[in-house]
């Protein structure tokens, strides 16, 4: 061996370091221009979708995003009272809409981003059937599902088991979630034998990841709509604008159309 | 009663008669406990010091998620109650019981072992050289100077397991007249957008812990008695 392939990794390295550090000082000098940070909103059914989303993005523009997840409810009050949210990605039509009639979003940002999918889950193999006859046959102590009060997914699951006819006998057993997270969370603790979740939740590159699951028909149910807004705060900013220009281009939708939601 | 909407006051019933049960069982679970704590020479009586003050600084996001796994079906106590016959505790009145325990213990236990170290060993030695037994003694000395200590440690428990909120969150389920308590049904109330409601509740809630903690302040700023000299 030559003493200067001993030297290899090293140059190789210092060659690493120097042109990191270049780059730091450069965007440090032009970040304000070049690439921009946006304060995102999310609701948490779309919790699975966004890292990958938001890696491609900001591959993709330069722009970084930082990103809060909650209840669609929670986030409309925090932004109501000056949350300095830039982008709201809802899990309804409601809230944003509501949000841009009280002037707090930039009015003719709306968007449907993407239509959720409601799943019958089990966390054990065997248990729900491609049918979601389950629900009729009994044999559970608890279901678990997102408050229909508060969730876009808890009011569709409600709609589900009301033209099926089985909500009245099946209401001693329903334990609600404040979200769709928590539903999914009793659910996998195994405190609940059933719930209902978002598609997205249980499913991974295109198929179910663990359990068993009915995808529940959309005939049977009221479209879950999920709108995205820009938010006043984010009203000229790049990064801002930028990620829900994204949200609509095919490479995004390719993203969220893996995880389980239609358009 | 319109002030208040028929669930409103559901779950304020509820959330009363969780406070009073776990209060009780507190009494009886801690009196013991703080005594040991407040006597004991014994070297691991500061693990156990330490264990009883977790809840104080732990977040109820991670009771709520250890209690949601062992209560859970595969966990230790849910394994223990199914087996006994009593079948699951997350989602029920008694789940929140035990949870509320856990959570309130050092707001019972803390009071009472600062109340029985105040005594001394004296009034018990004097108790002992009269014949007293041990417990003879713990019932007709210690308990009754401990009163004050009784008295805020009920109160602080009453009014911290009503307060409770992330720990039910997370076990709860949220079914009404059974886990859903003042608090959930004021989360409830807010994230439903429906402020009115939730602002009434609040002020409920507001109004009650202000007159709990007058009662514990106002119990402890008094002169002291004249027949107590």
């Amino acid at each position: 061996m030559k003493p200067s392939d001993l030297l290899l990794p090293w140059r190789l390295m210092m060659m690493t370091v120097v042109s990191a550090l270049l780059s730091a000082l450069l965007l440090l000098c032009t970040g304000t221009v070049l690439a921009a940070e946006a304060s995102v909103a999310v609701a948490s059914n779309f919790a699975p979708v966004m890292p990958a989303l938001a890696a491609q993005f900001e591959r993709d523009t330069g722009h970084q995003l930082g990103i809060a997840y909650g209840a669609s409810g929670k986030f409309y009050a925090q932004i109501r009272n000056g949350a300095p949210f830039q982008v709201f990605l809802s899990a309804d039509d409601e809230k944003p809409a509501q949000l841009e009639k009280d002037g707090a979003a930039v009015p003719g940002s709306r968007f449907t981003y993407a239509i959720g999918t409601l799943v019958l889950w089990s966390p054990k193999a065997g248990v729900v059937d491609a049918e979601g006859a389950v629900l009729a046959k009994g044999g559970f102590q608890k279901l678990a599902l997102a408050n229909p009060r508060l969730a876009p997914y808890g009011e569709a699951a409600m709609e589900v088991l009301r033209g099926l006819g089985l909500a009245a006998r099946l209401q001693p057993t329903f334990v609600l979630g404040e979200n769709i997270t928590q539903a999914h969370q009793f659910a996998a603790t195994g405190n609940a034998e059933l719930a209902f979740v978002a598609q997205s939740q249980v499913w991974k590159d295109g198929r179910l990841a663990s359990g068993s699951a009915w995808v529940v028909p959309a005939r049977l149910h009221p479209p879950i709509r999920q709108d995205a807004v820009l938010l006043l705060p984010g009203r000229g900013q790049p990064a801002a604008e930028a990620f829900l220009a994204y949200l609509r281009s095919d490479k995004a939708r390719a993203i969220i159309h893996k995880h389980g939601y239609s358009f | 009663m319109t002030w208040l909407s028929a669930e409103d006051w559901q779950a304020l019933a509820l959330t009363l008669r969780l406070a009073a049960v776990v209060t009780a069982i507190l009494f009886v679970v801690a009196t013991p406990l703080a005594w040991w704590l407040a006597r004991s020479r014994r070297r691991w009586k500061g693990v156990v010091g330490a264990v009883v003050a977790l809840p104080l600084v732990l977040p109820p996001s991670v009771l709520g998620f250890y209690l949601l796994i062992a209560l859970g079906p595969q966990g230790p106590v849910g394994q223990l109650t199914e087996s006994l016959g009593l079948g699951r505790l997350p989602f029920s009145f008694w789940g929140l019981v035990l949870a509320s325990v856990v959570y309130s213990l050092p707001f019972m236990v803390q009071p009472l072992q600062t109340a029985f170290e105040a005594i001394g060993e004296r009034p018990l030695e004097v108790a002992a050289t009269l014949r007293a037994s041990p417990l003879d003694a713990f019932f007709t000395v210690a308990l009754p100077l401990a009163g004050p200590g009784f008295l805020t440690g009920g109160i602080l428990t009453f009014a911290h397991t009503v307060g409770e909120f992330g720990v039910v969150l997370m076990i709860g389920g949220n079914i009404p007249g059974v886990t859903r308590v003042v608090s959930v049904q004021i989360y409830d109330h807010v994230e439903a957008l429906a402020y009115a409601h939730a602002h009434r509740l609040s002020a409920v809630m507001l109004v009650f812990s202000f007159v709990v903690l007058l009662a514990v302040y106002g119990w402890r700023g008094r002169p002291v008695a004249k027949g107590a000299a």
